[in-house]
């Protein structure tokens, strides 16, 4: 169900309104005596609303802006940053990063991304999708969403909420190379939190939909069924004793996994060696059947960009190729500091893929026989300088290649590079809610902790 | 010194020419008939951070930020919307949209205003004016070469100083006007070190509600240094944590992490009221051994959990949580409070104006026991003894809880043995507390680095607890 009223209150202001207010802080920038400088302005706006046990919970209108400006004098770089857009507010932000970087040392590796990787052509992505929704349309969304969830079944005895939001952002950015880009998005989102209970005790979960479309977004009703089933299935955990086994890690905890590898191959960690893939490049890092590869210019995507937070372009590639490492993911202060180019990478990966391989959940469940299918981690237990692991979960058992009972207060345990060599199977459950598209994943060994 | 209503003021309402009388214009529009309660939290924040990497002062930020947020209350539903512009018309448009919540009707009368008074648990100091910037990057070299001087296979240091200059004030609609000014500074120091190959982290830091030169008393800033490079070069010997379920000494400090997940969230009041919690419904009950005393204390001077009142106005106190073992009480804010008709704790917090208060944690601690720390761990056969903590995490409703060691060792036959590497140690919260077996004399405050998530929402916290046993817990390792 969708409804169709206009949206009242806040709307966003134009690009050219952002790119003057850029522009105003590269020229305050060159008054100021910088030698390179760089800004961004964005707007967000946003509705969200709560409902809980079939009354409004919480409704929220979200408004935020921010200016963030960086100033170059030769080597030495400052920052700063407001949420005042005034013309006074903009030369006082970027006086305040020139008295910075009178204080910051002389660093060869600072500065704006190199001219020629800046992004020429800057191609749609179709990321812009307006929700012409109003409080009174997102709270009934909501209400329907919980109600699939409590009727679901009468052990569903109690509600965390369900939420329905709607946000639009506009971000322009610019540098005294001469660029200006800017990107207008949308996300949405619909999610359902319950509790079910039964004589031992109570368990929650839930299920969520986001997308950058309205009509991408799974109906409500069945987020609220899904997030009861969730719960429901968790009911009569047990634990388990302490062994080695197979693990499968469900698509979406799977993608927090390959979140390790992003953050170990990334320039930051590289540069101040803290990361145990340290001098890998070309090297196999994960089981010879693995491609991970980047996509950022899949339309619709949520990862998705025509130039990182620096203006370079980005670009599709091969970051593991039959398990080998083909390239890291840097910014250009990082590919400095290394020797290297950037690689588009200044915040973060663009819509990472892990190929699947034939086999559904099921499938991988059947190929794993006797294990422990991990549907939730907790905690952080993950050290990126050594690659140790040791995460709490909850999740199933398996057995024979079909889930026996769930399970709940144990770890996994074992070292990334194992695990990443160790992968032995990819599946076609693609989770895409997120920067990282992945399967379910099933790894050779870990270490279960319980009893 | 000034007082901090009289900051607040020039702060935030001179410059947009906001005085009582456009408040009441404000509550005008916001109150009606159905509307409970309704406030309006203003805000005006300034942050630095410097970070030396590579014995370089490498990077440095300035942010400002500043806003109100409008929020009605009416029954168990929250109408909010905020402005980061704190002028009249943005004022009355985020209270049109606030009220949006409840029934229309015929618009409330306000009391009239009295200011709160001020508690002075820490100093209303802009804690960036505290040091020259000179002396800030001064001290971030020393630091530096304090780190590097201890060990030659230190091979990097990344030092940050943040500080924080927050300014707030508190309307509400029962003419309470709060105003608090909340210095906050953070020093922190991760050193790598390299032998034959092997690379291992360590890191070490603190602050408080001060000026930076707190850290230049008492050799806290090089002592930090020293820390975090003995804990780097413990983890270069350390074998294979253990896996399974055993017992488990906590040293005292930063380990009362342990507190804050397993029964800290767990009591918090909007859990509590809605039912959600694993300890919904067991005031009066047992949930910990006798020897267990918590308390969760708002008001200890010039801690980073601490303030003078709570985001809603409300002076924080020490809450008793457990008392021997009996669960006494819960952490509210003023909405959980009013509905579940207990008296609100001064625990009503927010990471800014644009976020809504929920009940949240101050400094959350276990009192003192009877027993010296080396009984504790002499009474051990075999179990792991851990005495840092990277963070954790709980699932508030089935009550398990983590929290993940990144120093520890064996104790074998009552002495410490091994060290071992960085495990994930998970429990029920429920009853972890009623397997605590002993309870040390030697309590101790973290040294001021928590930041507590939820919902969203980061705040800074503390905790601390002495040296306690737990009887059972389940050790993540891989041996
Ligand atoms: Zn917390």
């Amino acid at each position: 169900m969708q409804t169709n009223l206009t949206r009242t209150g806040s709307t966003l202001p134009s690009e050219a309104e952002l790119t003057r207010l850029v522009e105003q802080a590269l020229n305050e920038a060159k008054r100021c005596g910088a030698t390179q400088a760089e800004a961004s302005a964005s707007v967000a706006i946003g509705l969200a609303v709560d409902v809980r046990q079939r009354e409004v919970d919480t409704l929220e209108h979200q408004r935020d802006r921010s200016l963030a400006v960086a100033v170059y004098f030769g080597h030495r770089q400052g920052t700063a940053s407001s949420a005042d857009f005034s013309p006074a507010s903009v030369r006082a932000t970027v006086e305040a990063a020139c008295a910075i970087a009178r204080h910051t040392s002389e660093d060869p590796a600072q500065g704006l991304a190199d001219p020629d990787l800046l992004a020429r052509d800057v191609p749609d992505l179709d990321l812009d999708h307006p929700w012409e929704l109003e409080a009174d349309g997102a709270i009934e969304l909501a209400l329907e969403c919980e109600r699939a969830a409590l009727d679901a079944d009468r052990r569903i005895t109690n509600s965390d909420g369900a939420g329905v939001s709607s946000h639009s952002s506009v971000r322009v950015y610019g540098n005294t190379h001469g660029f200006l880009g800017a990107v207008r998005s949308t996300r949405h989102g619909i999610n359902c939190r319950v509790i079910a209970s039964d004589d031992a005790g109570m368990q929650r979960d839930y299920w969520y939909t986001v997308n950058r479309v309205p009509s991408g977004l799974e109906a409500a009703e069945a987020v609220g069924r899904k997030a009861a089933q969730q719960a429901l299935r968790r009911l009569g955990s047990r634990r388990l004793t302490t062994r080695k086994v197979p693990v499968i890690y469900h698509a979406p905890v799977a993608r927090g996994l390959l979140g390790h590898f992003v953050a170990a191959v990334s320039g930051g960690a590289l540069y101040r060696k803290a990361s145990f893939l340290l001098d890998t490049l070309g090297e196999q890092v994960f089981a010879d059947w693995v491609q991970l590869t980047e996509h950022p210019h899949l339309p619709r995507g949520l990862g998705s960009a025509a130039f990182d937070q620096e203006g370079v372009a980005t670009r599709e590639r091969d970051l593991v190729r039959n398990g080998m490492l083909q390239g890291y993911v840097l910014s250009s202060y990082a590919a400095r500091k290394l020797g290297m180019v950037s690689t588009g990478n200044a915040g973060g990966v663009h819509n990472l893929r892990l190929e699947p391989g034939e086999r559904d959940l099921n499938g991988l469940l059947a190929a794993m026989g006797d294990g422990l299918l991990v549907t939730e981690l907790m905690g952080q237990g993950v050290n990126l300088v050594t690659g140790d692991y040791s995460r709490g979960a909850a999740g199933f058992w398996v057995e024979n290649g079909e889930i026996a009972y769930p399970v709940e207060e144990i770890t996994v345990a074992g070292n990334l590079r194992d695990i990443f060599l160790g992968l032995q199977a990819a599946g076609t459950d693609m989770d895409t809610r997120g920067g990282i598209h992945t399967g379910s994943v099933l790894v050779d060994e870990m270490t279960v902790a319980g009893e | 010194m000034q007082q901090p209503l009289d900051i607040a003021r020039q702060t935030l309402f001179a410059p947009a020419g906001i005085g009582e009388s456009e408040l009441e214009q404000v509550f005008a529009r916001l109150m009606t008939p159905s509307v409970d309660m309704a406030d309006l939290y203003f805000q005006s924040s300034r942050q630095e951070s410097w970070v030396l990497e590579d014995g370089i002062i490498k990077q440095g930020s300035h942010n400002i930020d500043q806003g109100v947020g409008v929020r009605a209350i009416s029954g168990e539903k929250t109408g909010f919307a905020y402005s980061d512009d704190i002028v009249m018309p943005a004022l009355l448009e985020a209270s049109g949209a606030a009220r949006a919540i409840a029934r229309s009707g015929e618009s409330g009368r306000l009391k009239a205003w009295q200011a709160g008074r001020g508690r002075g648990l820490y100093a209303p100091v802009d804690p960036l004016e505290t040091l020259s910037t000179e002396r800030k990057v001064a001290l971030l070299r020393q630091v530096d070469a304090e780190a590097r001087r201890q060990d030659h296979r230190v091979e990097q240091v990344v030092v940050s100083l943040t500080g924080l200059h927050d300014v707030v004030l508190i309307a509400d609609s029962d003419g309470r006007l709060n105003a608090d000014v909340r210095p906050l500074v953070r020093l922190n120091v991760m050193v790598l070190v390299v032998q034959d190959g092997r690379r291992e982290n360590g890191s070490a830091g603190g602050g408080g509600r001060v000026g930076y030169e707190y850290f230049l008393e008492e050799d806290r800033a090089q002592a930090y240094a020293r820390e975090a490079v003995r804990q780097a070069l413990v983890n270069l010997e350390a074998v294979d944590a253990p896996a399974g379920t055993m017992p488990v000494v906590l040293g005292p400090g930063w380990p009362g992490v342990l507190l804050h997940e397993a029964i800290g969230h767990g009591l918090e009041g909007d859990f509590n009221r809605k039912g959600t919690s694993a300890f919904s419904g067991r005031l009066g009950e047992r949930v910990a051994s006798e020897h267990c005393t918590v308390v969760d204390d708002g008001t200890l001077a010039g801690r980073r959990g601490s303030l003078n009142v709570d985001d809603e106005g409300q002076p924080t106190q020490c809450t008793t949580l457990i008392e021997n073992g009996i669960l006494r009480g819960y952490m509210q804010d003023r909405m959980n409070a009013r509905l579940m008709d207990m008296a609100p704790t001064g625990n009503g917090r927010r990471e800014s104006y644009a976020h809504l208060p929920m009940p949240r944690m101050t400094n959350t601690y276990m009192l003192n026991g009877p027993h010296d720390p080396e009984e504790i761990i002499r009474s051990v056969d075999r179990g792991l003894y851990a005495v840092n903590f990277g963070g954790g995490q709980v699932d508030i409703t089935s009550g398990k809880f983590v929290f993940s060691a990144s120093e520890a060792y064996l104790i074998e036959k009552g002495r410490i043995t091994r060290p071992v590497k960085g495990a994930t140690l998970i429990g029920n919260g429920p009853d972890v507390l009623t397997r605590v077996s002993m309870v040390g004399n030697d309590m101790k405050l973290d040294s001021g680095i928590g930041v507590c998530g939820k919902d969203g929402q980061s705040v800074p916290v503390g905790v601390g607890q002495p040296t306690l046993k737990v009887d059972a817990l389940t050790v993540g390792g891989t041996s």
